[in-house]
């Protein structure tokens, strides 16, 4: 495929607010997990990773104005996390050359939860009633950067900003961009906790992904967001790494869950790795979706299993730091994938103890520094068996 | 209350919980496995079951093992409860 | 870029779903136009329908007419574009966590209300295991949809692509557009082709979304795709009834679209709803093969005898604008 490459990176989760932040953190094994402060729900017992900033400080972060802007919390973790992925990208396109493909699942959900009253009788205003839609975040970053080509926002679960990097991409590949800035975010909300706690799938002490004992999701907020060029205008000092391969597949299965043996999974990672030209045994590292629930991590682990043999690469999961973003946890991985390649660093599990009896192999446990990381592959799965994976290469 | 009795009541709130419009009680046989084979339920049922045992009769099943037991058939849930008021 | 039309399903306020385009249903004064539903029992099979709701009803209902209505062909991808998705099921589910403070929550409004169930359920009910994706953005859901599928064409990876437009009624949407426009509803399904199957066979040659476009984006737009504006038979606008939003169609019927080209308007046929753009394209789709359009839907007649290349224009709130082109395969001399 003609080649795609990442000049810019942006990134704020429960563990920092740029990239330099996340990076600190990941190499401390800092969790960002911890008890929810900002917002009331009777599921507090259940830890979460909270970006710990309130709307306001964020409204300044994010060069908005309470007053003037009405922005959901989501698309201010937005521009935060696409600001600093702009910054970062120093190439001049034309403007009609540039695009936007944004993500997100819960849109601007935890403004209609402070004011589900009013919303549910119909009394709010109008320019309020339109945040609830998964819009809002793109408009605004595209209205902020000025973007006006083909414009969209993804929604595919918990792999939506994988599937977002995987439209900007083919946008290169197909032409019709020159420059794309893609990504994801998710503001934390109670529709959301109780969603993912009707299904029983959320840790009550934190995720443990990958571990005999492990007992679910915690969840998490952000937005990350990159920079995709395409050969022609991408200046070489600016190349932090190439998007070399990717799948966008489906597994067809069940509503929610992944099947056991995760045919799924191995039909997106082989896809990508066809895309990537590369072998498995090409991989450095595996960042994987590991959610910490009993089967994603099983039926990921088979896939992994399945498609790598006895020769398994490092693998793990950084949602133990972050918890899981949703919309934002493809980019947000991504991110930290380039980290990887970029560093020469492998990122360990936290509160890994037990090894799954079900699988050969364990997690990364440790960091590991100087490693030659290569190529990584990130997957993201998500409700409704949208399956994604990416391959990311040294430039 | 009477184990048939108790019977021919969850018959009802399962239709009614799992939206199986189609089916009367009779079509149900109380000892025929409710997953996969029989009513063809899956793990999304088996959450509003564990559901419906909580807020008809107050029972709140945690132990993996012992929901996949009471949850084997009608008559196993049936049991289950009459074992647990 | 290109792509072939070679069916289409739609379930829409007209009796669209038997393939009746003549769009003869009286709608005027109607403030709400809901869709004419078919009967689901023949088109979904009774053990899925138990757990749906409406809008994946209407979904699967359309995408299966869709297949029905192209042999049975199977689709290698499946794309869907809509607005607020399962905001029903959403506020179904929000509505519980309010009321029960946050116990005892039924997992199904919640999982019925991700915005990929539509795409999801159809992936599942005819069991393509490949790309699958949905575009959630306002008035250009559907449109980047449809983008997203001529990209799948072109890569040739992909040579059947399965692309829908889905919204239902929302009192969430209604509060939002009225009292000046009529809320409709409904979901159209398309299978686009990398070849065209009979003389029939509606080609897509580009499609576009824009926020916030500077003035003469048509104009670019139809330059790009070597379309002169004098070859255009037929321009479908997206007249709404509100005064703010069709002021921008005025002004391009005043002062842009030449007095040859035919104009045609759909949203008091289907309301107005944030994918009404596949009502459009289905109908402009079907009158390009049937030689004209309904005459509920002419708004200005043309010159040509039969229309074969078509331009839709639509936007959203002035923010989201949208461009299509249909032509007939093989234009045939007028």
């Amino acid at each position: 495929m003609p080649a795609v490459y990442i000049t810019g990176a942006g990134m704020v989760s429960a563990i920092g607010f740029s990239v330099k932040e996340t990076l600190l953190a990941l190499r401390e094994q800092r969790t960002g997990i911890a008890p929810i402060t900002l917002f009331d729900t009777k599921l507090k017992h259940l830890p979460a990773g909270e970006v710990k900033c309130s709307d306001e400080e964020l409204f300044r972060r994010a060069d908005m104005h309470p007053g003037r802007d009405v922005c959901s919390r989501t698309a201010l973790l937005g521009l935060v996390a696409a600001q600093e992925a702009m910054r970062m990208s120093q190439s001049k396109v034309d403007k009609q050359r540039i695009s936007l493909v944004s993500a997100t699942t819960t849109g601007g959900m935890r403004f209609h939860e402070k004011n589900a009253h009013t919303i549910l009788a119909g009394t709010v205003e109008k320019k309020y009633i339109e945040l609830l839609d998964c819009a809002d975040a793109a408009q605004k970053i595209a209205g902020y950067f000025g973007i006006s080509n083909n414009v969209t926002t993804v929604s595919t679960a918990c792999s939506s900003s994988a599937n977002a990097i995987i439209v900007g991409a083919r946008m290169i590949k197909t032409g019709i961009a020159d420059k794309v800035l893609v990504g994801g975010a998710d503001a934390l909300t109670r529709f959301a906790l109780n969603g993912f706690n009707s299904l029983e799938i959320l840790s009550p002490g934190g995720c443990m992904p990958f571990d005999a004992h492990r007992n679910g999701i915690s969840l998490g907020e952000g937005a990350a967001y990159l920079v995709l060029e395409a050969a022609a205008v991408a200046k070489p000092e600016n190349i932090l790494c190439r998007l070399s391969g990717y799948a966008n597949t489906n597994e067809a299965y069940h509503q929610t869950a992944s099947s056991p043996y995760g045919e799924g999974a191995v039909h997106a990672i082989r896809k990508a790795l066809d895309t990537a030209g590369l072998p498995a045994a090409g991989i450095s590292y595996i960042n994987a979706h590991g959610t910490g629930t009993v089967i994603n991590d099983l039926s990921e682990g088979r896939a992994i299993e399945t498609v790598f043999g006895a020769t398994v690469p490092p693998v793990s999961s950084t949602k133990g730091y972050t918890g899981h973003t949703l919309a934002a946890a493809g980019a947000a991985e991504a991110i930290i994938s380039i980290l990887a390649i970029q560093h020469r660093l492998l990122f360990p599990n936290l509160r890994f103890t037990t090894q799954m009896p079900e699988l050969s192999f364990l997690p990364q446990t440790a960091l590991e520094e100087n490693v030659p990381v290569n190529h990584v592959l990130s997957n993201s799965f998500g409700f409704g068996g949208s399956n994604a994976a990416l391959i990311f290469s040294r430039p | 209350m009477e184990k048939t009795a108790l019977v021919e009541q969850l018959k009802a709130q399962i239709i009614e919980a799992l939206l199986l419009e189609d089916l009367t009680p009779g079509d149900i046989d109380p000892a025929a496995p409710l997953f996969v084979e029989g009513l063809g339920l899956d793990s999304i049922d088996a959450l509003e079951l564990i559901l419906l045992l909580e807020k008809q009769y107050g029972i709140r099943v945690e132990d993996p093992k012992e929901r996949r037991d009471a949850l084997q058939s009608v008559n196993a849930m049936a049991d289950y409860i009459l074992s647990h008021q | 870029m290109h792509a072939y039309l070679t069916s289409t399903g739609l379930i829409s306020p007209q009796r669209t779903f038997e393939n009746d385009f003549s769009c003869g249903l009286e709608t005027e004064g109607m403030p709400i136009l809901p869709a004419i539903e078919p009967n689901y029992k023949g088109l979904i099979n009774p053990v899925q329908l138990r757990r749906m709701s409406r809008i994946l009803k209407l979904g699967i209902g359309a995408a299966q007419l869709c297949i029905n209505n192209a042999g049975g062909q199977q689709p290698d991808a499946i794309i869907v574009g809509t607005g607020l998705a399962c905001v029903n099921d959403l506020e179904l589910f929000l509505k519980s966590i309010i009321e029960t403070g946050e116990q005892g929550l039924s997992s199904i409004p919640f999982i019925n209300s991700l915005h990929n169930t539509v795409a999801a359920q159809v992936a599942r009910t005819l069991k393509i295991q490949t790309y699958n994706n949905t575009h959630c953005h306002r008035g250009a859901s559907f449109e980047n949809a449809l983008l997203d599928a001529l990209m799948l064409l072109h890569e040739k990876e992909h040579r059947q692509v399965l692309v829908g437009g889905i919204d239902e009624f929302s009192m969430h949407y209604y509060n939002l557009l009225t009292p000046k426009v009529v809320t409709g509803e409904g979901a159209g399904f398309f299978l686009l082709s990398d070849s065209p199957a009979g003389k029939n066979s509606v080609e897509i040659p580009a499609v576009r979304t824009y926020y916030a476009p500077e003035e003469d984006f048509i104009a670019r737009f139809l330059e790009e795709h070597n379309m002169p504006l004098h070859h255009l038979d037929a321009v479908l606008l997206g007249i709404n009834g509100n005064p703010g939003d069709d002021a921008i169609y005025c002004r391009l019927i005043d002062n842009f679209f030449p007095p040859s080209c035919q104009l045609i308007t759909y949203k008091h046929l289907c309301g107005e709803y944030h994918t009404s753009s596949a009502f459009a394209l289905a109908l402009a789709a079907h009158s390009i093969a049937a030689g004209a359009f309904p005459a509920p839907a002419v708004f200005r007649p043309g010159t040509a005898a039969k229309p074969q290349k078509v331009l839709l224009y639509n936007h959203y709130q002035n923010c989201n604008h949208t461009l299509m082109l249909a032509v007939a395969r093989q234009p045939i001399k007028n």
